[in-house]
């Protein structure tokens, strides 16, 4: 039985309306996700608690600057998709996209926050 | 709507015979006594099973760890700061309650890492079977836990 019309089905957009893309989206950044986590858990995990200077010494060297970068572009941004998800299975119109727009503010602006420190520690 | 999907549930309904499209130009249940679709089973009747309980907290510990996240980047932030602020929030972030959070937040790491790739797997359209997915299931249970156990003794 179909439950969707011809001319959606030929457009594949689906109920949320971005076809495959977002699925897509969201696998190819958990396979990169896979490596980066246990990288960052490890580095994050060892320089909390540590005292100023260690930390300090931490994130001046390459690979964890580079790790802890790339934790937080693509943690939040998978985080982001991944609320759009929720979102849409329990929210319709115009709380769909208010809250999908605060949320997308939300994380772009925490992921700037991240970068900005990471880039002044670092550098 | 009906309430109580049970006692209304009706499939086909008997006044469409063996017709089991849905007619053009019926708005919704409760407009006309013609079409009685069917409903799904609610939460609170629902047996608990492992693949459903699983693919729940996958979405739980995804969602959460926004809160761990900003955490995080509050820590971080500090350290940009000055040493001051940071021994302050190292502080909060390594107190009793802090610890608590933290290891929480490592749970709820590797039970999404652990579940997101059974979710890679399942799209490649491989252990869907019932008995897999409750062996899968179990795996992603158990294996967060032992994660965690190891990350906070290694780290």
């Amino acid at each position: 039985m179909r439950y969707i019309t011809d001319r959606k089905r030929a457009v594949g957009k689906g109920a949320a309306g971005s076809g495959t893309g977002h699925h897509w989206y969201m696998q190819v950044s958990a396979a990169g996700l896979a490596f980066i986590v246990p990288t960052f858990i490890y580095i994050f995990g060892k320089a909390l608690g540590s005292d100023y200077a260690t930390v300090l010494e931490t994130f001046s060297h390459p690979i964890p600057a580079i790790v802890t970068g790339l934790m937080i572009i693509f943690g939040l941004h998978h985080f982001n998709r991944g609320f759009e998800t929720l979102m849409q299975d329990y929210a319709r119109g115009h709380t769909l996209k208010i809250s999908i727009i605060l949320m997308t503010v939300f994380t772009y602006g925490l992921m700037a926050t991240g970068l900005f420190s990471l880039a002044k520690l670092a550098l | 709507m009906p309430l109580n999907a049970l006692e209304e549930y009706r499939w086909p309904a008997p006044d469409c015979g063996a017709m089991a499209e849905p007619k053009k130009g019926i708005v919704m249940a409760g407009e006309t006594k013609g079409v009685e679709r069917p409903l799904s089973p609610h939460l609170q009747i629902y047996r608990w099973q492992v693949p459903m309980l699983t693919s729940i907290l996958t979405r739980v510990t995804g969602n959460a760890l926004i809160v761990t996240s900003v955490l995080v980047i509050w820590w971080l932030g500090a350290a940009a700061t000055g040493e001051e602020y940071f021994n302050t929030v190292n502080g909060i972030m390594t107190s009793f309650i802090g610890d608590i959070v933290m290891t929480l937040s490592v749970l709820g790491v590797w039970y999404h890492f652990l579940a997101g790739l059974r979710h890679l797997y399942y799209d490649a359209g491989k252990g869907l079977d019932i008995p897999t997915a409750e062996k899968l299931g179990w795996a992603c249970l158990i294996g967060s836990v032992v994660l965690t156990i190891l990350t906070v003794i290694i780290v």
